[in-house]
């Protein structure tokens, strides 16, 4: 597994990553005064969102023309730099986020916490989503099954459903402080429930490979496969900010016009 | 229904509320039919679902009890709030010079012995339908498992089933979103069972039993101390 004429490449890809890691400061300059202009189309997608997008173009082209192919799963293990960093993203980042924010919701009340809170629920969802489905896509050849009655797998599609409840909630209270409180609270209890899903996982036989990248000792990989999926995490990182961005004004453009509509309609 | 004259503290006053919610279901009867009559049906449905000749009772049987566990559970936890929207009651018991964690837990009790009751009902059952049969050290600690998991499902059941109510899908929501936390409790409650049933309690039975305890103590604190955020002030 030795393409060493790929470390050039290698650099390429980094400082294709540095440049959208370099975005969002320039981009978060322009824009503070858009967000309350709700007589004017919400323009959701900025620079950072297509620099993103570019990132995770450099990963794949990477990944898929510039980095060795794994000895014993073949091509398919390349859908790891898609699935892995996934993963990262929808719990670590969102979830992790929607949690914190609903901590603070309940100590601070700012209704800001809540709106980061749902987006960054929906922005992970889609993230699962991708987990999900490239999950089984991956199985097919290497385990020879779709689905597995695994548990990592079991605990993942319960978390999206868990994510799926939660927006479901959310969209059957009417009053926004009433939302905002009972979401934090479905929020902060299944943060708890994460761990005990985790230990049932340790406890229950399980066919998912274990922690590769995230794993207490070095990871266990060549150095071009490493750098694909730091790359790939970063790619990861900076598209759910931008999403999370996007989603956001999204919200307060749809809460602006509610309450156009609200004061427009009775009086 | 003795009147409180003093101030009760909190766990005079959880009493109160569970001995009366129990009182009123004593009265009815209706919830607690309905859930016992769901079992034993849902145990005879199950029987006749699966060929007996092709996979053991013994292998089914885990698994039937601790669905039939879930559903009946979430039966009993849905009209717990509800009951208690029918002439905003639910303001009486906010309005009492309680603490709100009082109310929770009183509310958690009574559901707790109606499920309890419930699994009275349904535990006899399965063993029945599916003839396993079990040494007294053996009923002992599948009364154990039974009693943590129930403790377990009444927690967040509990807490679910006050912020169901006032959403405008009410029921139709708690098991969307009790049913994910309910997974380490059935995984947990089953994997024991299969082992106690199957005669073979181990050290394996012990590790599934403190999953459950673990589960048990952090979901009664963290939906005691989580509810009075639910309650409007």
């Amino acid at each position: 597994m030795g393409a060493t004429s790929n470390v050039g490449v290698a650099g390429h890809g980094a400082g294709g990553a540095g440049g959208g890691a370099g975005a969002p400061a320039r981009d978060e300059s322009a824009p503070p005064g858009r967000d309350r202009a709700p007589t004017s189309a919400p323009r959701p997608f900025g620079a950072l969102f297509w620099t993103a997008v570019a990132a995770v173009g450099v990963t794949y082209v990477r990944a898929l023309a510039f980095t060795p192919v794994e000895a014993l799963q073949g091509p398919a293990q390349k859908i790891f730099y898609l699935h892995a960093p996934a993963a990262f993203t929808a719990l670590y980042l969102a979830f992790a986020l929607m949690a914190i924010s609903s901590v603070l919701y309940l100590w601070l009340r700012d209704p800001k916490l809540d709106r980061v809170a749902a987006c960054s629920a929906e922005v992970g969802l889609a993230f699962t989503t991708v987990v999900l489905i490239t999950g089984p896509l991956w199985a097919k050849p290497v385990w020879g099954t779709w689905w597995s009655g695994d548990a990592r797998l079991t605990a993942t599609l319960f978390l999206w459903l868990i994510i799926l409840g939660y927006l479901a909630m959310r969209q059957a209270v009417e009053d926004r402080e009433l939302r905002a409180r009972y979401s934090a609270v479905l929020a902060i209890l299944a943060g708890l429930l994460v761990p005990f899903i985790h230990l049932t996982v340790y406890l229950f036989r399980t066919l998912h490979p274990q922690p590769i990248v995230l794993k207490p000792s070095a990871p266990s990989m060549p150095a071009e496969m490493a750098v694909t999926f730091a790359l790939a995490f970063v790619a990861f990182a900076l598209l759910f900010v931008a999403l999370l961005r996007a989603r956001y004004r999204l919200a307060l453009a749809a809460e602006a016009r509610e309450e156009a509509d609200g004061s427009g309609g009775p009086n | 229904m003795t009147p409180v004259r003093e101030m009760p503290g909190t766990a005079g006053a959880a009493w109160t509320i569970a001995r009366k919610d129990l009182m009123v279901e004593l009265r009815t009867r209706v919830a607690f039919l309905a859930a016992a009559v769901f079992a034993v049906l849902a145990a005879a449905i199950f029987f006749y679902a699966w060929d007996p000749t092709a996979v053991s009772a013994l292998d089914l049987a885990p698994g039937v009890l601790w669905v039939i566990f879930t559903f009946s559970g979430l039966l009993a936890l849905n009209r717990s709030f509800g009951a208690e929207l029918t002439d905003r009651a639910i303001d009486a018991l906010l309005v009492a010079p309680i603490s709100r964690e009082a109310v929770f837990l009183g509310k958690a009790l009574a559901n707790l012995i109606f499920v309890l009751g419930v699994l009275v009902v349904t535990v006899p059952a399965v063993v029945l339908f599916y003839n396993v049969s079990m040494s007294w050290s053996a009923v002992a600690a599948l009364a154990g498992v039974v009693v943590l998991a129930a403790v377990g499902l009444v927690s967040v059941g509990t807490l679910f089933s006050a912020m169901a109510v006032n959403t405008r899908l009410a029921e139709l929501l708690l098991p969307t979103i009790a049913l994910p936390f309910l997974v380490p409790v059935v995984t947990s409650a089953a994997q024991a069972t299969v082992l106690v049933m199957g005669g073979r309690p181990g050290s394996g039975v012990w590790e599934w039993i403190k999953l459950l305890t673990a589960f048990d103590l952090v979901f009664v604190a963290a939906c005691t101390l989580a509810y009075p955020f639910t309650i409007e002030r």
